[in-house]
């Protein structure tokens, strides 16, 4: 069954701690009080807000219009009223705030009609608008519109459904593969057609038995070329790129895509959404989160994308030292910002943290230049070099080592033994180098503008001095033809205007015979009574003076050059 | 706000400090075995003088100084430091070169972690330049009294106990017209390396090989630095035994195991790209063995270890591993 796995460096064993939440099987959550639907759903854009305040919505019913080229629809996930459009933290770590729709459900959960029928056999122009409309995007965390992923697909010979789910805690995509393995696999050969693939592989890590199990039966009922595969469970083997190393071979670089490399990797739930968006014509309005950590009752439960987490957690029935919150998985997940937070599409595990669970990290201790995260480092960089550019503020240095390639998985943080918070450093020098090149950016524009308006100052300057001399040069024109028209008919004129000239210039040789008079007056003033010696150095200056005057006066003379050796 | 990862290893600069002072124990043993227990009197006064030196700059530096001291490397240094010295070195001067290497080779340079240089192998240099004699007086093998030793690293002196190491022996052998099997018939000599050391020696093995399976340290340094030893040598030794004495020899001899598992694998001072340690490690066992052989002391490893050190940082720059996804370009 296992063609030949390959592997990846490094990777880390953390306590899975999936037995808490693997064994139950999925639950609905209850309708809360009230949703937040955020508005921003797919990575980077938001949908525009087409509903309004005070407006009946039904489930499914479409409230968020896709607005450009990376966004998707957003739907309503219950019936009931909008009753607020608002501002509301969003679950991400910079705790910012994004547009929600507030909706009020009425309970009774009816279905928009009508809805449409099965569209697998629709063209595949069709089926991607259709998934864009659905509002489905990758549901493993990344939240990329998947009609675009799906789209760009060209040359793809390798479709990876992705069943590792390798970050501790989460057990979400494992009980899905469990329970509704046959609508994952229909997702998937969905998702195979339409990006052109001839196979499908799927990665589950081999601690999940029973997964396996499942997605190997549904594949045997299927008529295609599916492998289930079971790949050693080092995290993060379910990062899309590890994944495809691990089960093509392949090596994707930084800023490539698997679909340069004719692979394209989906998560189980995105394919399990697809299935769900083309052949029931459901829109993306619930997923599957697991619910864990410091609580009574851990386990996965169905949740209406928009539920607040808070409302999700009491389910679980967190304990009372529960300290903080954190959504994802350890190991890249992030603690829930101030305020409650609504389900996001990418919102896969809320974990409930204690002190004793999670305890605070030990003081920051000097880097040994130990190697233990370079062993560790999935992406084969040195992070101990990485760290000390980065505290060093040698930005230039930290590229020039592929900071860029790093994908803060948390490896090397979590093996360093001197527990230095080595991604933060990362993230902290990525972020220098893109507020500087954002910097740059704006120096380089403003700087253009400059130069712009420079430019336009002198075109202008320019076209008015040519306007100006076009318009004199006309005047002249016309004043010569019509001189030349009147010396025909009227001879006086001609000679009257070398008679006024003649009286200016009369005028000016007054001026100037003043100008030397008074001139002179003046020189003579200082040098009236004089005695002899001092006449002869006033003479001696005059001389000079004139003697100079010559001098500059004939410019090819040299004056004193100066030898050249 | 904290952010990821949320969870790590149980793992801490203690507890690798700790498995290298446990990887050591089989060496003391041994040590203590062969040379009586004045090994210990040293272990002990090196550790004081290493930690006494620490936390005066720690706290001269404003550091915390509880959590540095209890991270045991300064305990290392000072092993590393009595286990390099003779047996019998004054106290006086062990303490000096203990606080010589903690405070000028190790905090002068910023501390755990930013010296480049070895400190152990830094303040060996030191006093074999600075007291020739003193860091050549060795015991025979077998001379176990406890008092006697005391008696000699706390001031006193007697006449004519002390012998000279294998590898001095050798040199001094040399130098005059004997060959090497000559002066292997020797008393300082064993099977095949120095008597005494030879079982030292695979304490220090076993301390090795105890490291590489708790990972502290991986087996590129001791593999490139006892290979290249063994090469190098048998290339001498193929082309005159008589005067160049066997890899065996050269490896069993000296501070070639120790240097192996315990010098070489500083990852402070040392290079840390796969590649890079490779280099790293024949760099030291060539120049170690030139020194033994040409140079102007009997083991070359200490000083060759500092030379190897200045190139540290170039070596890791032009052996930088390719990054995923950029193999092959």
């Amino acid at each position: 069954m296992i063609a030949g796995l390959f592997r990846f460096n490094g990777g880390v064993k953390p306590e899975t701690h999936k037995n808490e939440s693997a064994d139950t099987p999925i639950r609905t959550a209850p309708l809360p009080a009230r949703l937040l639907v955020p508005l921003r759903q797919s990575a980077r854009t938001t949908a525009r807000c087409i509903v309004e305040p005070g407006q009946k919505v039904l489930k499914g019913e479409r409230i968020g219009e896709p607005d450009d080229a990376l966004s998707t629809a957003v739907h309503a996930p219950t019936s009931g009223t909008v009753i607020g459009i608002e501002l509301h933290t969003m679950a991400h770590a910079s705790g910012l705030g994004t547009r929600c729709v507030i909706i009020e459900p009425d309970g009774e959960d009816r279905w928009i009609e009508p809805r449409p029928g099965d569209l697998s056999g629709a063209p595949r122009e069709e089926q991607l608008a259709w998934l864009r409309d659905c509002g489905v995007v990758g549901l493993g965390g990344a939240t990329f519109p998947s009609h675009i992923k799906v789209g760009r697909g060209t040359g793809i010979d390798t479709l990876v459904l992705n069943g590792a789910e390798c970050e501790p805690w989460i057990t979400c995509d494992d009980r899905l593969m469990r329970e509704r393995a046959d609508s994952i696999l229909a997702g998937a050969v969905l998702l195979k057609s339409l990006v052109g693939a001839q196979r499908i592989v799927v990665g589950i890590e081999d601690n999940k038995p029973e997964a396996i199990a499942a997605m190997e039966q549904a594949a045997g009922a299927l008529d295609a070329d599916i492998r289930i595969t079971a790949i050693p469970a080092i995290y993060p083997a379910g990062g899309e790129k590890q994944l495809i190393r691990v089960l093509t071979g392949i090596e994707i670089p930084h800023g490539k895509l698997g679909g340069d490399f004719g692979v394209q990797c989906f998560n189980v739930g995105t394919a399990h959404a697809v299935h769900r968006a083309i052949v029931h014509g459901e829109p993306l309005i619930s997923r599957v989160v697991t619910l864990t950590g410091n609580v009574a009752e851990a386990g996965n439960v169905e949740a209406l994308i928009g539920t607040p987490i808070a409302d999700l957690l009491e389910q679980a029935g967190p304990r009372e030292d529960t300290d903080r919150i954190l959504l994802g998985g350890p190991m890249m997940g992030f603690e829930m910002p101030q305020g409650d937070v609504p389900l996001a599409k990418g919102s896969n595990c809320v974990i409930a943290c204690s002190p004793a669970l999670f305890p605070p990290p030990p003081p920051e201790m000097n880097c040994i230049r130990c190697g233990a995260c370079a062993r560790a480092c999935p992406a084969d960089l040195q992070p101990f070099e990485l760290y000390w550019f980065s505290r060093a503020k040698n930005f230039g240095k930290a590229q020039e080592y592929h900071l860029f390639d790093c994908i803060e998985c948390g490896c090397c943080a979590y093996v360093c033994p001197s527990h230095i918070r080595l991604v933060d450093y990362y993230r902290f020098s990525k972020s220098e180098i893109w507020a500087r090149e954002r910097d740059k950016a704006a120096a380089d524009a403003a700087r253009d503008r400059f130069e712009f308006r420079n430019e336009r100052q002198e075109r202008e300057k320019r076209e008015k001095a040519e306007r100006l001399a076009a318009k004199a040069a006309a005047t002249k024109a016309k004043l010569a033809e019509s001189a030349q028209a009147g010396s025909g008919d009227k001879g006086g004129d001609g000679e009257a205007k070398p008679a006024a000239d003649d009286a200016k210039a009369a005028l000016i040789a007054a001026a100037l015979e003043r100008a030397k008079q008074q001139k002179a007056q003046v020189q003579a003033k200082n040098t009236d009574n004089l005695s002899p010696a001092q006449a002869a150095q006033v003479d001696a200056a005059e001389a000079r003076r004139n003697g100079a005057t010559d001098a500059e006066a004939a410019p090819d003379t040299p004056k004193e050059a100066p030898e050249q050796n | 706000m904290l952010s990821s990862p949320f969870v790590r290893k149980p793992a801490s600069v203690q507890q690798v400090m700790l498995t290298v002072l446990v990887a050591l124990l089989p060496a003391v043993a041994l040590y203590v075995w062969q040379f009586g227990p004045g090994i210990v009197a040293n272990l002990l006064i090196a550790s004081i003088a290493a930690v006494a030196g620490e936390a005066f700059v720690l706290w001269l530096r404003g550091k915390p100084v509880a959590i540095y001291v209890t991270d045991l490397s300064a305990v290392v240094t000072g092993w590393l430091i009595a286990l390099t010295f003779p047996t019998i070195i004054p106290a006086w001067i062990l303490v000096l070169a203990t606080l010589l290497a903690i405070i000028a080779v190790k905090h002068l340079y910023g501390g755990l972690g930013q010296n480049p240089f070895n400190p152990a192998m830094a303040a060996f240099c030191l006093m074999i330049v600075a007291y020739p004699s003193a860091m050549s007086q060795w015991p025979p093998a077998g001379w176990t009294d406890l008092g006697t030793h005391l008696h000699l690293i706390f001031g006193g002196s007697l006449d004519a106990v002390t012998g000279a190491t294998p590898l001095d022996a050798l040199r001094t052998g040399l130098r005059g017209s004997a060959t090497v099997h000559s002066v292997r018939t020797g008393e300082a000599f064993g099977l095949f390396g120095g008597r005494g050391w030879e079982w030292i020696g695979i304490g220090y093995v076993l301390g090795g090989l105890f490291m590489l399976w708790r990972r502290v340290i991986t087996w590129h340094l001791p593999t490139a630095f006892l290979v290249a030893m063994a090469i190098i040598a048998a290339l001498f030794w193929g082309y005159d035994p008589a005067r160049f004495a066997s890899p065996l020899f050269h490896l069993a001899s000296g501070g070639t195991l120790l240097a192996a598992f315990f010098i070489v694998t500083d990852p402070v001072s040392g290079a840390t790209t796969p590649r890079g340690k490779l280099i790293f490690a024949t760099g030291v066992a060539v120049l170690a063995y030139l020194i033994r052989n040409f140079g102007a002391y009997p083991d070359g490893i200490a000083f060759a270890v500092l030379l190897m050190n200045v190139c540290v940082p170039l070596i890791d720059m032009k052996t930088q591993p390719p990054v995923f996804g950029h193999k092959g370009q």
